[in-house]
């Protein structure tokens, strides 16, 4: 199973992934911005990684590219947590470096389909 | 329906809406107040985004959907479409209060939209430009054929933003049968495999895939893809068009989240009052559970085999147990410790609304908001300030031109302060508004009958009458703090907490009302100081500095006291061990310490042995437990086990005063 990293500032949105993804076996690190996402994701390798577009310290837009610069992470899935009236951020995510997102509002089956889709 | 039950994290998602709209009318109160600081902006336009994201998730709907106009507002001022306003302050404010209350409808399982909260979104799509255009998702209209011809060539970073060709690979052939025509190097890739960088790609595919496939599910498959890769997708020649309509309809996007009705009725059950605790409390009861831990283990290696030699050992293992078990008590008590701010903060928009109601300039000053109060003290606090900040503005400040012509500046000042004193924590709401009223409220209290005509009162005693029951001087009673239920209800209600309410005045100058709530349990920062065997604490609030005297810097005055030279005044000081009565205490004023205090207004030096050190400390009521002691606050208990007192310092310099007297 995969160790997945689900970065949100929201906790019952947090809180509603990482349930999601451990009822399914996977191992997740919350974090709830981009810089102790950071953190997390130098203190140890994630197979995935979930993240919320707006978040206050540091946005996803910006650690995702933050990501992409350590090693460890150059080709390791992102994946934006973002919302449909935003499709110009899908773009800035993209070209930041995200693998590709995840529309919000999602249930738990719509995410665990995706994440089965990008670990296969 | 999903397997996962979504309900349970409701309750979050309440705590961090209703957080996200504190945060959001802070920050809309400091625009309206002129601030230009885009961060604002972001904070706004963040909290009304998760509020959003959430609500669509959880289901509210209508939640989602009064937020997501109010977002597309705040996007037009992020993206600098639209300049704020104070009228735009003032919608967007009473979004917020609409967003308060479909929140708590939300949680309680009643309708969650009202005539108000629709007439309010009303009103906010109308202000957003082109809303209708945003919220009409055009299906593109897709022909379906018998298949495709795509041509899939890579672009070489495509690896690098975590995507797969594989992945393509695996989704189309759960479209249909994949037939791959031609796979290919690219013109431009390395010649040479040492030259070649794994993390690039440089292949191409032509690819066929057979059966009845709509373009959008190609599109889908390969939306990740845009901007790594270049595609050429081609129906087949021979595509009947027929069943195009067909297709198309059958693949518009569902909406994405489903109504829960049933989970709305779920919360309503569950509502119980939950507590948000800082880390560092915490992790101080892990720490305790980890001594007591320790402290078991060992205690049942002594129990396994024991012999009278290990007595000892025992005996401070159980003084050990003990201790951590105290401790641990306190931790746990201070969970329910939480800062006033939270009570605080509440006014700036109450003072926001107030201003523009009543046609008043007001600064509104808080301190002291760190305080730390029992939570059901908390809870119970905030109606009563509610009703003394508005008499403040409502009676207490004037017009902007009745102060103008008192000489006094346009705007009027209030102040919300608390902390600690002699044992209380003190909450005042200050204003340097008219003071009160002498004349009205002699006549109004002869007029009740609550006094005689004639009869000569004090000050204190016509301050006093305001609080009698049914007590209103408004000229006219307004909907903000008239109806003759003022004060009264005011000091009903601190009573039932245990503590009581007063008022000073002084005419042309300003109020000070003043709450004094018991402290039960509260914490301070104290300065642990020596006093030759005993151990006193001083709130470190209280503390100006610390200083060694020389002897000659000391002077004798008449009635034995002692005075010190300290910035242009004479101090009166204070020997604590002369004051509590401590033996083998250091009596050299050049051998020990002198601390100056301060307590309203009024300076003081204590003289102490030394000081070890600063400490947060559990205030324990002597009261309970002994009786009162002046001087003293409470006790509270050291790292080490031992008791210490805590200096109530208004209370020694009363001590000292009546002494020198």
């Amino acid at each position: 199973m995969a160790k997945i990293l689900a970065v949100d500032d929201s906790a019952s949105m947090r809180g509603m992934v990482a349930f999601t993804l451990r009822g399914a076996g996977h191992e997740v690190t919350e974090a709830e911005n981009g810089q102790l996402a950071l953190d997390a994701a130098r203190a140890s390798r994630h197979d995935l990684v979930l993240a919320d577009v707006n978040m206050p310290v540091m946005d996803g837009i910006a650690m995702v590219r933050e990501l992409r610069a350590l090693d460890a992470y150059k080709g390791v899935p992102i994946l934006m947590l973002t919302t449909e009236s935003h499709t110009e951020r899908k773009m800035e995510g993209k070209a930041a470096g995200a693998t590709g997102w995840l529309v919000k509002p999602f249930d738990p089956e719509q995410l665990l389909a995706t994440v089965k889709r990008v670990l296969g | 329906m999903s397997a996962v039950d979504l309900t349970q994290f409701h309750k979050t998602f309440f705590e961090e809406s209703l957080e996200g709209l504190d945060a959001m009318e802070a920050a809309l109160l400091a625009l309206g107040a002129g601030s230009t600081d885009s961060e604002l902006v972001h904070t706004i336009f963040r909290a009304a985004h998760s509020i959003k994201g959430g609500a669509a998730t959880f289901g509210f709907t209508d939640v989602a959907a009064f937020t997501h106009v109010a977002e597309s507002l705040l996007e037009e001022v992020r993206s600098e479409r639209r300049a704020v306003d104070a009228e735009l302050v003032e919608l967007l404010l009473r979004s917020v209060d609409a967003l308060r209350a479909m929140l708590d409808r939300s949680g309680r399982g009643q309708p969650v939209a009202d005539a108000e909260s629709e007439a309010l979104r009303a009103e906010l799509v109308r202000l957003v430009s082109g809303e209708a255009a945003v919220a009409v998702v055009v299906a593109p209209k897709a022909a379906a054929v018998s298949g495709w011809d795509i041509g899939f060539v890579a672009l070489p970073h495509l690896l690098q933003t975590g995507n797969d060709p594989l992945r393509v690979f695996r989704e189309l052939q759960q479209l249909g049968r994949l037939e791959v025509v031609r796979a290919f190097i690219v013109d431009g890739a390395p010649s040479q495999l040492s030259a070649l960088d794994p993390t690039q790609c440089y292949l191409g595919w032509d690819l066929r895939l057979h059966g009845a496939t709509t373009r959008a599910d190609i599109d889908a498959v390969f939306d990740w893809l845009d901007g790594d890769c270049e595609l050429a997708i081609k129906p087949l020649a021979e595509a009947p068009a027929a069943s195009a309509a067909v297709a198309a309809v059958a693949n518009e996007p569902k909406p994405a989240a489903p109504v829960a009705p049933q989970a709305q009725q779920a919360i309503a059950s569950s509502e119980t009052s939950s507590i948000r605790v800082g880390i560092d409390k915490v992790d101080a009861l892990i720490n305790m559970m980890g001594e007591l831990v320790i402290t078991q283990s060992m205690l049942s290696e002594i129990g396994e085999k024991f012999e009278i030699s290990q007595l000892e050992r025992l005996r401070d293992g159980l003084a050990h147990l003990e201790r951590t078990t105290r401790e641990l008590q306190e931790s746990v008590m201070r969970i329910r410790m939480l800062p006033i701010g939270s009570v605080f903060n509440r006014f700036p928009r109450l003072v926001h609304d107030l201003e523009r109601k009543l046609d008043k300039r007001v600064k509104l000053e808080l301190h002291g908001e760190g305080t730390e109060l029992d939570k059901t003290v908390l809870e119970k606090i905030g109606d009563p300030l509610v009703h003394l900040v508005r008499n403040a503005i409502d009676h207490g400040l004037e017009s902007p031109a009745q102060r103008k012509a008192a000489g006094k500046s346009e705007t009027g000042t209030l102040k919300l302060n608390a902390y600690h004193e002699g044992g209380n924590i003190v909450v005042q709401i200050s204003d340097d508004g008219a003071g009160l009223n002498h004349a009205a409220i002699v006549a109004k209290a002869q007029q009740r009958g609550l006094i005689s005509v004639g009869q000569e009162l004090s000050d204190a005693e016509v301050a006093e009458l305001i609080f009698q029951p049914g007590f209103s001087t408004a000229a006219k009673a307004t909907d903000l703090s008239g109806r003759g239920v003022g004060m009264d209800v005011v000091r009903r209600n601190v009573r039932d907490l245990g503590g009581g309410v007063g008022v000073r005045s002084v005419s042309g100058k300003g109020s000070i009302f003043t709450i004094t709530l018991p402290l039960t349990l509260a914490i301070i920062d104290g300065l642990v100081t020596a006093v030759g065997s005993e151990r006193y604490i001083v709130p470190l609030t209280s503390i100006v500095e610390s200083l060694r005297l020389r002897a000659e810097a000391v002077r004798k005055i008449a009635g034995g006291g002692e005075v010190f030279h300290f910035r242009d005044e004479y101090l009166p000081i204070m020997r604590l061990h002369h004051a509590f009565g401590c033996v083998d205490a250091i009596t050299d004023i050049e051998s020990g310490i002198v601390v100056v205090v301060e307590e309203g207004g009024r300076r003081m030096g204590l003289l102490v042995d030394d000081l070890l050190g600063q400490q947060q400390a559990v205030v324990k009521s002597l009261e309970a437990h002994y009786r009162r002691v002046q001087g003293i606050s409470g006790a509270t208990i050291l790292s080490d086990g031992s008791v210490a007192l805590i200096v109530d310092v208004g209370g020694v310099v009363r001590l000292g005063r009546s002494k020198a007297a």
